[in-house]
C-alpha cells in the first residue's frame, strides 16, 4: 500500500475552486405565426452546426384511442410513413434515407408526433416528402397487419422482460378498467388485433388535420425561408373535421394495496411503488418537481441515496412525476435483490413519510434548485431537445414565456413550498405496491409492512 | 465540418486536447484512463468495472458521492463508464465552472487512496452485483456482450471474459487490489485529457498544469496484454442458449478488421447496408417482405485492437422456427458474399452515416468524448476530423471485396437465443 503515502502529499490545492462569474445563457428565440391553410409554425434557428430537427406534431395521441381498439393512434402515426399516393413505404423510406435520414413518427398520450433531423441542405427535399406524406397517405392493408403483429410480437417481448413487464403492470393497477392509461398507449393482446383499417382512416379522418397540428423546426434555419417552403409544399393540406374525444381516467385505489407477479427465478425483485399523479397544469409543479428531485429524481436524491449508497440493495432507485395533460401517475421505480425487498421497500415508505413530515435541509433545497437552474442549457444542445422541448410547450399549453421564466421558478421554491408540494400531492395511505419478482420468497417480507390489500398475478 | 483541435502533453505525460466552441456558456471535461477489462488479472472478471464505481466515493479532499454533488451543484451533469479497452470519467458544466470539474478529476488522479476503506469497497460491490442482476441476469438477451466476447475471442485473449464480471470474482475483489490497479493504471501517462466547449485556451492551460501538473508519472511499468487473434474464426460455432426470452432471436458474427483501419471504414458501410434503417436488406427483406423478423440490426462493436467484430442482430416473428430465422439471415449474408454491393446501396449508408457524423458533433460532450477515443487509441485526436473523408472513399468495390473477405459462411459464428424450455429443434 505504499502508494497510498506518495499520493497523499500531491500539491493539490485543498480549497475547491470557486466558481467564476456565469456568461449568460437564453433558451434560443424562436418565431411562432400561422400557415395559410391554418397550420401552426414555429422556427427556433440555431446556428451551430448545418443541422435542423423538423417536427409535426398532431392532436391524435393515445389518449383519443377509440374504446376496445388500444393502440390506434399509434398505428396510424406509423402507417403515415408506410405508403403514399406517389410512394410505397419501402420507396419513401429510399427517399429519406437517400439524403441521410429518416422519418419517424408514433404517438404517446397526447400527441402524435412525425420527427426527422436532417443536414439543411437538404432542408426542401425533406419538405416536400413530408408533405407528401400528410397529403397523401393510402394506409394499404398489408402494412396495417405487419404492423400490428410487430406490436403483438413487441407486448410478447415486454412479458418476458421484469422492467417493461412492471412499468405495464404498474399502470393498470393504478388506473381502473375503463381508464384510457390502463392499457398500454401501443395497445394490447386484445385491443391490437381487432383495430382494423376502418379504424385507423376514421381516426385519421377526425384528427389529423391542419389546425390540429403544429409544424416545428429547430436549427440552422430562418423562419422567412422554412414559412416559404411550407406554402408551397403543404399549400393543397386544407382538410377540416371535427376534433376526437379524450378518454377520461380515473384511479383506482382509494387507500393501500399490493400486486405481486411471479418471475419464478428472478435474482431481482423489480419494485415499482405510487399513485396518482398530477395533471401537467397543476399550479403546484415548480415545488412537486424541486421536491421530487429531493425525494428521488437525483442521484444525490434521498431515495437512491438510501437504497444505493447507505445499503447497497440496488443499482439505482428513482421517483418521478409523469407529467401528462390528465392525471399522470407518480412512481418509485427500483430494482433490488430478491432478499431485501421488504427492507428496501420499508426504506422508501419511511422517505415518504418523512419528506411530509419536517422541512428539507437547507443543502438538500439548494442542490435541487441550483441543479435544475444550472443544468437548463444542458438540456438543449441538440436541435432534436430544443424541437422536442417546443412541441411539449404546444402540447401541454405552456405559456410562451415558460423557458425565460423556467429558472426564476425553479429559484424562488422555498423549503416551505416543499413541505407543502409533498403534503399534498404525497399520499402514503394511497400508495400502490408491485413486485415481480419470486413470489414465495417475496412475500413473507411483506408480512411485517402494511403494504395492504394483496393482489395475485401470475 | 472540422472542429478545432489544440494538443500538448504535459510534463507528467498527461495527453491534452483543447477544442473551444463559444455557441453556449458550457464546457465539457473528458478523461480516458487507456485501461479496461482486457487489463484484468485472472480471477477478477469485473475488476475494472468495480473499480469505476470506486471513483465516485471520494479522494483525498473529497468525501464519498460528494463528486456527483459538488458536480449537480454546479448545475452539471456526470458519468463515467467502463469498456473493453479503456474507462471515462466525464462531467459537463455550465462553462463557469470548469475549474472545479478540473479539480475533481485532478483530486482523484492524484489522490484516491486516502479516502478508499473496506466499507464503501463491500457497498460498491453490492451495487455492482445489483448492477449485474439488473442489467444481465435479469434482462432478456442481458447476457449477449458477455456470449459475444466468448464467442469470438478465444479463452486467451484479454477480450475473452464477461466485463461486468462474475460474482465469484466481484466477491474476491480487495481494498489490496483496488490500490495496486490504481498505482498501475490511474496515472497521467496513461490517460487523455479533453477539454470541449466555452473556455479561453490561456486559462484553461493554467488550470491544466495547476491542478493536474504536479500528479507524479506512473511508478509501475504496464504491460500491454497480447491483443492479437487470427483474422477468421478456425472453427465456427453455434451457441444455442434457451433463456427466459419471448422472441428466438440470432447474433451472427465475424471477425473484421479493427476500429480505425482499412478495411474497417468498409465492414462499417458493410453493416449498415445490410442492417441499418428500413431502406437495409435485412429489413427490407426479413421485415417487409418475408414478414418473418420483428426487429433487424447490423453494427460493428468498433473495438481498436486485435480484431474488431461484425453483427448481424435479428428477432423472430413468434411463428417463425430455429433454422428459418438462421438460415434467412445466412442468405441475406451470402448475398452481400456472392453478389456484392451496389453504388447506390453505399451511397445511402454513406449519407446516414455523414448525419450520424455531425449529429456526434453536436454535444460538448460527444465530442470530447470522441476526441479522448482518438487520442487514446491512436495518438491523434485529429482523426476526428478525418473521419467523413475515410468514409467518403469507401465504394462498391471495397464494401464487396470486404465481404467476400470476412463474411463468408465458414467464418460466421452465432449465438442463437431461445425461450426457455423449448424444445431442441437443430444441433450445431
Amino acid at each position: 500500500m505504499k502508494s497510498w503515502k506518495c499520493n497523499r502529499d500531491t500539491m493539490l490545492t485543498e480549497k475547491r475552486p470557486p466558481a467564476s462569474a456565469p456568461r449568460p445563457y437564453r433558451f434560443p428565440a424562436f418565431e411562432r405565426g400561422t400557415l395559410p391553410n391554418g397550420s401552426r409554425l414555429i422556427v427556433c434557428p440555431i446556428p451551430k452546426l448545418p443541422l435542423a430537427t423538423l417536427m409535426a406534431v398532431t392532436n391524435a395521441g393515445a389518449g383519443k384511442d377509440p374504446n376496445g381498439r388500444e393502440g390506434t393512434a399509434r398505428l396510424t402515426a406509423k402507417l403515415l410513413v408506410e405508403g403514399t399516393r406517389r410512394w410505397s413505404g419501402a420507396q419513401l423510406a429510399e427517399q429519406f434515407e437517400g439524403i441521410g435520414t429518416s422519418l419517424d413518427s408514433g404517438a404517446d398520450w397526447d400527441s402524435a408526433t412525425a420527427r426527422v433531423t436532417f443536414l439543411t441542405e437538404h432542408f426542401d427535399r425533406v419538405s416536400e416528402l413530408l408533405g407528401e406524406v400528410l397529403l397523401g397517405p393510402t394506409f394499404p392493408e398489408r402494412e396495417l397487419q405487419r404492423l400490428k403483429s410487430e406490436r403483438v410480437a413487441d407486448l410478447l417481448q415486454i412479458e418476458s422482460e421484469p422492467r417493461g413487464l412492471a412499468d405495464e403492470a404498474f399502470e393498470s393497477f393504478l388506473y381502473t378498467a375503463d381508464s384510457r392509461f390502463s392499457i398500454p398507449s401501443g395497445g394490447s393482446k386484445s385491443s391490437v388485433p381487432a383495430i382494423s383499417l376502418g379504424d385507423v382512416t376514421a381516426f385519421h379522418a377526425q384528427t389529423y388535420t391542419p389546425e390540429n397540428t403544429t409544424f416545428i423546426v429547430a436549427g440552422d434555419l430562418q423562419y422567412g425561408r422554412v414559412y416559404k417552403k411550407f406554402c408551397s409544399a403543404l399549400a393543397d393540406w386544407t382538410r377540416r373535421s371535427s376534433a376526437a374525444d379524450t378518454r377520461p381516467n380515473a384511479v383506482a385505489g382509494s387507500r393501500r394495496r399490493g400486486k405481486l407477479i411471479e418471475k419464478a427465478d428472478a435474482p431481482q425483485s423489480e419494485l415499482r411503488i405510487g399513485h396518482a399523479g398530477l395533471p401537467r397544469k397543476n399550479p403546484d409543479y415548480f415545488p412537486v418537481v424541486v421536491m421530487n428531485a429531493i425525494l428521488g429524481g437525483l442521484f444525490g436524491s434521498r431515495i437512491n441515496l438510501n437504497l444505493r449508497e447507505a445499503h447497497g440493495y440496488t443499482y439505482g432507485a428513482s421517483s418521478y412525476f409523469d407529467w401528462r395533460k390528465d392525471v399522470g401517475p407518480f412512481v418509485i421505480s427500483t430494482a433490488v435483490a430478491t432478499e431485501v425487498t421488504g427492507a428496501a421497500l420499508k426504506e422508501v415508505f419511511l422517505e415518504i413519510d418523512k419528506i411530509r413530515e419536517e422541512r428539507v435541509s437547507a443543502a438538500e433545497l439548494s442542490l435541487a434548485r441550483d441543479y435544475l437552474d444550472g443544468v437548463f442549457p444542458i438540456r438543449y444542445e441538440t436541435t432534436a431537445a430544443v424541437a422536442s422541448a417546443l412541441s411539449n410547450l404546444v402540447v401541454q399549453e405552456l405559456d410562451v414565456d415558460y423557458f425565460d421564466s423556467y429558472r426564476e421558478r425553479i429559484r424562488a421554491v422555498s423549503a416551505e413550498d416543499v413541505l407543502n408540494a409533498a403534503r399534498d400531492h404525497l399520499h402514503p395511505n394511497k400508495l400502490q405496491t408491485l413486485v415481480v419478482g419470486n413470489v414465495s420468497a417475496v412475500r413473507e417480507q411483506l408480512a411485517e409492512l402494511e403494504v395492504g390489500e394483496l393482489a395475485d398475478a401470475t | 465540418m472540422r472542429i478545432p483541435i489544440e494538443s500538448y502533453t504535459l510534463k507528467n505525460g498527461l495527453f491534452v486536447t483543447l477544442s473551444e466552441d463559444h455557441t453556449v456558456p458550457l464546457v465539457a471535461v473528458n478523461l480516458w484512463y487507456h485501461v479496461g477489462s482486457a487489463n484484468e488479472k485472472e480471477g477478477r472478471t469485473g475488476f475494472a468495472h468495480l473499480f469505476e464505481h470506486m471513483l465516485f466515493q471520494g479522494s483525498a479532499h473529497v468525501g464519498a458521492n460528494e463528486h456527483f454533488e459538488l458536480i449537480q451543484r454546479a448545475g452539471g451533469t456526470l458519468n463515467g463508464s467502463t469498456w473493453l479497452e479503456r474507462t471515462n470519467y466525464f462531467e459537463t458544466v455550465p462553462s463557469n465552472q470548469l475549474a472545479l470539474a478540473l479539480w475533481l478529476e485532478a483530486d482523484r488522479m492524484g489522490a484516491l487512496l486516502p479516502a478508499m476503506t473496506q466499507q464503501k469497497l463491500d457497498t460498491q460491490r453490492d451495487v455492482v452485483k445489483n448492477e449485474r442482476r439488473w442489467s444481465v441476469d435479469n434482462q432478456p438477451y442481458g447476457t449477449t456482450l458477455e456470449k459475444l466476447q466468448e464467442l469470438v475471442f478465444p479463452r486467451t485473449h484479454p477480450f475473452h471474459h464477461s466485463l461486468i464480471g462474475s460474482m465469484e470474482d466481484l466477491s474476491q475483489a480487495s481494498l489490496d487490489d483496488v490500490a495496486e490497479f490504481f498505482a498501475t493504471y490511474y496515472a497521467p501517462d496513461n490517460a487523455v485529457l479533453t477539454i470541449c466547449g466555452d473556455f479561453e485556451e490561456g486559462e484553461a492551460r493554467a488550470l491544466v498544469n495547476e491542478y493536474f501538473g504536479d500528479i507524479p508519472r506512473g511508478k509501475k511499468r504496464i504491460t500491454r496484454p497480447d491483443m492479437s487473434v487470427p483474422p477468421h474464426f478456425t472453427s465456427p460455432e453455434l451457441i444455442r442458449i434457451p433463456d427466459n426470452v419471448g422472441l428466438r432471436r440470432v447474433f451472427v458474427a465475424t471477425r473484421t478488421p479493427p476500429f480505425g483501419s482499412g478495411d474497417f471504414y468498409a465492414a462499417s458501410i458493410c453493416a449498415a447496408i445490410l442492417g441499418s434503417g428500413k431502406s437495409s436488406r435485412l429489413f427490407k427483406k426479413l421485415v417487409r417482405e418475408q414478414q418473418i423478423a420483428a426487429d433487424v440490426s447490423a453494427f460493428t462493436l468498433d473495438l481498436a485492437k486485435g480484431s474488431d467484430v461484425f453483427v448481424a442482430d435479428v428477432t423472430a416473428k413468434p411463428e417463425v422456427s430455429e433454422n428459418a430465422l438462421v438460415e434467412a439471415v445466412d442468405n441475406e449474408i451470402d448475398s452481400l458474399v456472392t453478389d456484392g454491393v451496389t453504388d447506390a446501396e453505399v451511397n445511402r449508408a454513406a449519407a446516414l452515416v455523414t448525419t450520424e457524423l455531425i449529429k456526434a458533433l453536436e454535444t460538448a460532450s460527444e465530442r470530447a468524448d470522441r476526441i479522448s477515443m482518438f487520442a487514446t487509441y491512436f495518438g491523434d485526436p485529429a482523426l476526428v476530423n478525418e473521419q467523413a473523408s475515410k468514409y467518403g472513399e469507401v465504394t462498391a468495390k471495397t464494401v464487396s471485396a470486404f465481404a467476400r473477405k470476412y463474411l463468408a459462411r465458414e467464418r460466421r459464428s452465432r449465438l442463437l437465443y431461445v425461450p426457455k424450455d423449448e424444445v431442441v429443434e437443430m444441433q450445431p
